[in-house]
């Protein structure tokens, strides 16, 4: 079984290859295990890129495969950051309480330790209580449940009151969107209990690993996302080869017709759904141990269309193609907005990369979506000789997410 | 002192008296008489100004007795007025207080209020018995009042020792530390409250620490007191009648509020309506998706905000602003059809990331070209300051400009669409483009206008929201998926759509603002959750089209 899966489907043999060469490559250039050609905050970049592949990988499989395109999954991915930093923030702070307690000539009693925590955290938004949603920061694998069962539940209310009224197209977008703004404004209140626009932060410093250094932690959460995007890639893959993927691949192109056809078109949009955003909350838990920080801008609706951007540069309904266009992007804008880049002279004024940079991206999107609606991974096709089907430029089917004449493989 | 001439001195004899503050009161006080009958009413109005300002029990008895005396009708009302907040007052009688707290009736405004607010004030008193005085309520403890505000309510009138802090409590066991012990407990042992305060109350027995309410005993102190309110007015009859007046002035006050509530609630209606209705075009008639639609606002704004640059009169730059706006953000509008959006009719969610590339290089390129900080776009003179009806109930001139401005654009989208030709051919192409086609209108060329129309009247309103609001390059963002929701609970397609839906946005939030004063961004919040599950009960809107005009 497993060997016609890869006979069948070689792109994800090379895919699992090349991620496994650029893993150890990484590694060997590492300050802690190689010869340190790359500095940790540039192994940090690249270790928050593959968690970015990763939630572009379920946003390929809701709006590439299935047809929903939805601009609020950036929400459960900072869902996910937030849930985990909670324990982060908490049981640091819980080990700076406790060494500071100690100096003061008694041992410190339980209430003093949950005051100095909920005060050292809470200060900076004028409370010293712990809020109810901190309850269980104490504990790192109750807390990592949560990271992932809150999104989940979130999406699993959220897509079926959406999809049970059959809102879709671009109304189920503006929803999705709704949704993001609204969690975003209830994080920016102070009295959210999350720490208002300041939001978590130091997430980067591991509670009880004080003395390891950065350079080991940042490698090791490389890995973590380097393994979490290939068993992530390996399912996914395996998912969109079978019925599974043939059905979603078909409500995409005519929701109806799947239907009449008896398919319980709804529940399969739900599972998507709610599948899709585990997977983001994934990618936010690996996400932003790696980052830092955390504050509510991270949900802002725009964070969530840049992820269908990266989607569409890379090329959609393919799995490489969203790994590739949300590498491509990030790393692109990390070099030109990180202003080492010299300014081209353009006679009497400076052409500034990082003033322009946004320019550029937003006109590359509108050229990618107008002439090349394969995206970047339309490159392979060329090099295979496959031709797109003869549908007399027809989309594939009458719904609004069906994939383009140009866009379908044979 | 009795009229007599005291003689005569030379000039350098005689010294001025320079008289202290208690004589200049009594020498004022013996001038009010005098000013209150003062033949010029301007006089007359001044010192019932300066009365009024700095009421005092003397002042009484004169403007009593130059009430009947006064001629004009506008200042004896004014008298008859501050007669009544100085009789509440400074009368010795109780009876002709609770008249003139009585007639008084329900009058909204801000000096009567502040005229009975001292009658009802009230402080706090802890006794173990029930006080002397005028009581207002005996306070339930923990319902009315916190424990800990209880606790300080007795240790201030000094019936109970403070209360230990466990700051105090701690630095207090650490300076009794022996060998390693506290009373013969070991230090390591102490690493719970119950422990300490064990230590603490050995301590204590020992004469070693200072004396210092444990939480039993100030659970037994709160138990043995009781806690009351007490007015500060003794008299009983005054503070209920004043309390009377005060709650029919609030019952007012409450209406008055539901007005000016209203009145908010409307602007803001207008000012969704205004960002939305070019949305309603092009998304609501021709389901084009334009994210964009935010930076057109943006656009409208700057431009307002270059010709106010080049125009320093300001009533003309804004009527030269308005038709500008319209021409710079309609003409950006038809380019991007002609140039992109012409090619993804058949593909509205591409339409959606095509224009969100847009609309970012757009942000980025105002931003670059004006810089990050706000800009000012300055409203005309004659509109600052604000239409008051009351204390209570006022709306500023630039909101109902506004508010005058979205109905301008309603009457005039209407008459556009139903009694022009360009309507007939508008609504034609979009409920079935071949049919049109074939009765000899180009459906590209109305699609052009029709985008442009939708773009433009987006510039206009740019300049409306720049006239409140700062312009800064991410201004439109601000208002895009606002503007959309406001759409798509309306009912796409229609007009009136946007307009129900703009109503009940702004109605809805304004509501759950005035529920929950302290906090904008939760009614927001509140809001979206609303729209979401009211779209689960009305997916088409509140106007939804029926039949062949729905489109499928």
């Amino acid at each position: 079984m497993s060997r016609s899966f890869f006979a069948k489907h070689p792109s994800v043999l090379i895919f699992i290859a090349v991620l496994a060469i650029f893993t150890i490559m990484v590694t060997l250039a590492s300050d802690a295990y190689g010869f340190g050609w790359l500095s940790t905050s540039y192994i940090k970049t690249l270790g928050k890129t593959l968690s970015l592949c990763l939630v572009a990988l379920a946003m390929d499989l809701i709006w590439g495969y299935a047809g929903i395109l939805t601009l609020g999954h950036m929400a459960f991915f900072a869902l996910g950051g937030y849930l985990i930093g909670m324990w982060l923030m908490y049981a640091r702070t819980e080990e700076i309480v406790v060494q500071a307690l100690a100096h003061g000539g008694l041992p410190a009693t339980p209430e003093e330790i949950s005051q100095g925590i909920a005060s050292q955290i809470f200060g900076v938004v004028g409370t010293s209580d712990l809020p109810a949603i901190w309850s269980f920061a104490y504990s790192l694998p109750l807390q990592l449940a949560l990271a992932l069962a809150v999104p989940g539940l979130l999406a699993l209310v959220f897509g079926w009151l959406a999809f049970r009224s059959r809102v879709t197209g671009v109304y189920l977008s503006i929803l999705t969107q709704a949704m993001t703004l609204a969690l975003a404004l209830y994080l920016y209140q102070n009295d959210s209990g999350l720490r208002g626009n300041n939001g978590l932060s130091g997430l980067q410093n591991l509670p009880g690993l004080t003395e390891t250094s950065q350079d080991l932690v940042s490698i090791w959460f490389f890995w973590a996302s380097a393994l979490a995007l290939g068993l992530g890639y390996l399912t996914l893959a395996w998912a969109v080869s079978g019925k599974f993927g043939s059905v979603i691949r078909a409500i995409r192109d005519d929701e109806a017709r799947v239907r009449f056809l008896g398919y319980p078109v709804e529940l399969y949009k739900l599972f998507l759904f709610t599948l899709t955003a585990l997977i983001a909350a994934l990618a936010g838990v690996l996400y932003y141990p790696q980052a830092g920080i955390i504050n509510p801008a991270e949900l802002a609706p725009i964070a969530s269309i840049y992820l269908a951007v990266w989607v569409a540069i890379g090329g959609r309904g393919r799995l490489y193609g969203a790994v590739i266009g949300a590498a491509f992007v990030s790393l692109l804008s990390s070099v030109f907005t990180s202003g080492r880049l010299p300014n081209i002279p353009l006679g009497p004024v400076w052409l500034s990369w990082v003033d322009w940079w946004l320019v550029l991206l937003g006109a590359a999107f509108v050229a990618v979506t107008l002439f090349a609606p394969k995206g970047i991974s339309g490159v392979f096709d060329r090099y295979q000789r496959i031709a797109p089907p003869d549908r007399k430029g027809a989309p594939l089917g009458p719904a609004d997410g069906s994939l383009q004449k140009q866009e379908a493989q044979a | 002192m009795d009229g007599r001439a005291a003689g005569q001195a030379a000039k350098v004899d005689l010294t001025a008296l320079n008289p202290n503050a208690g004589v200049r009161g009594v020498i004022a006080a013996a001038l009010v008489p005098f000013t209150l009958s003062n033949p010029d009413p301007a006089r007359r109005a001044e010192a019932l100004t300066s009365i009024a300002r700095d009421p005092t029990a003397e002042t009484l008895a004169p403007l009593r007795a130059s009430i009947n005396r006064e001629p004009d009708p506008a200042i004896k009302a004014q008298k008859t007025r501050l007669e009544r907040f100085l009789t509440l007052r400074f009368d010795p009688d109780p009876a002709a207080r609770v008249a003139a707290i009585d007639a008084l009736g329900a009058d909204t405004a801000l000096d009567v209020r502040a005229a009975l607010n001292p009658l009802i004030a009230t402080t706090l008193v802890a006794a173990a018995s029930p006080p002397d005085g005028n009581i207002a309520r005996t306070l339930r403890l923990g319902r009315d009042i916190g424990e800990t505000a209880a606790y300080e309510l007795l240790v201030s009138a000094q019936l109970a020792p403070a209360r230990l802090t466990l700051e105090d409590q701690r630095v207090a066991l650490i300076a009794n530390i022996a060998d390693g012990k506290v009373v013969g407990v070991p230090v390591a042992d102490l690493n719970s409250q119950a422990a300490r305060d064990l230590v603490y109350t050995a301590l204590e027995e020992a004469g070693k620490v200072p004396t210092a309410a444990t939480d039993d005993e100030a659970r037994a102190a709160l138990a043995s007191h009781g806690f009351y309110e007490v007015f500060l007015e003794p008299d009983v009859t005054v503070t209920a009648a004043a309390h009377a007046a005060m709650d029919r002035i609030q019952a007012n006050v409450a209406v008055m509020q539901a007005a000016d509530l209203g009145l908010d609630a409307l602007s803001l209606a207008a000012i969704y309506f205004l960002a939305a209705i070019g949305l309603a075009i092009t998304f609501g008639v021709m389901g084009v998706i334009n994210m964009a639609h935010g930076e057109f606002i943006t656009i409208g704004a700057y431009t307002g905000f270059v010709v106010q640059l080049f125009v320093p009169d300001y009533t003309l730059s804004i009527l030269i602003a308005l038709p500008l706006a319209f021409a710079v953000t309609f003409a950006a509008g038809v380019a991007m059809e002609r140039l992109v959006i012409r090619h993804l009719y058949k593909r509205p969610l591409e339409t959606l990331l095509a224009t969100f590339g847009i609309s970012i290089a757009l942000q980025q390129i105002l931003k670059n070209v004006f810089g990050t900080q706000a800009r000012p776009l300055t409203a005309p003179g004659w509109l600052d300051g604000a239409l008051t009806f009351n204390d209570v109930v006022s709306i500023s001139y630039i909101r109902i400009a506004i508010f005058v401005l979205a109905l301008l654009f309603l009457c005039s989208f209407l008459y556009l669409m139903k009694r022009t030709r360009l309507g007939l051919e508008v609504r034609a192409v979009t409920q079935n483009p071949a049919m049109a086609a074939s009765m000899g209108i180009n459906p590209d060329r109305i699609n052009m206008l029709t985008f442009g129309l939708g773009s433009g009247i987006a510039g206009v309103a740019g300049v409306a929201i720049g006239l409140y609001a700062k312009v800064t390059s991410e201004m439109g963002a601000d208002y895009i998926v606002q503007s959309f929701m406001t759409v798509v609970v309306g009912g796409v397609g229609n007009v009136w759509g946007a307009l129900a839906g703009a109503s009940m946005i702004g109605g809805l939030q304004k509501l759950i603002e005035f529920l929950n004063p302290a906090n904008t961004l939760a009614a927001q919040t509140y809001m979206i959750l609303f729209i979401i599950l009211f779209i689960q009960v009305r997916p088409r809107g509140i106007i939804a089209l029926r039949g062949r005009a729905a489109g499928d």
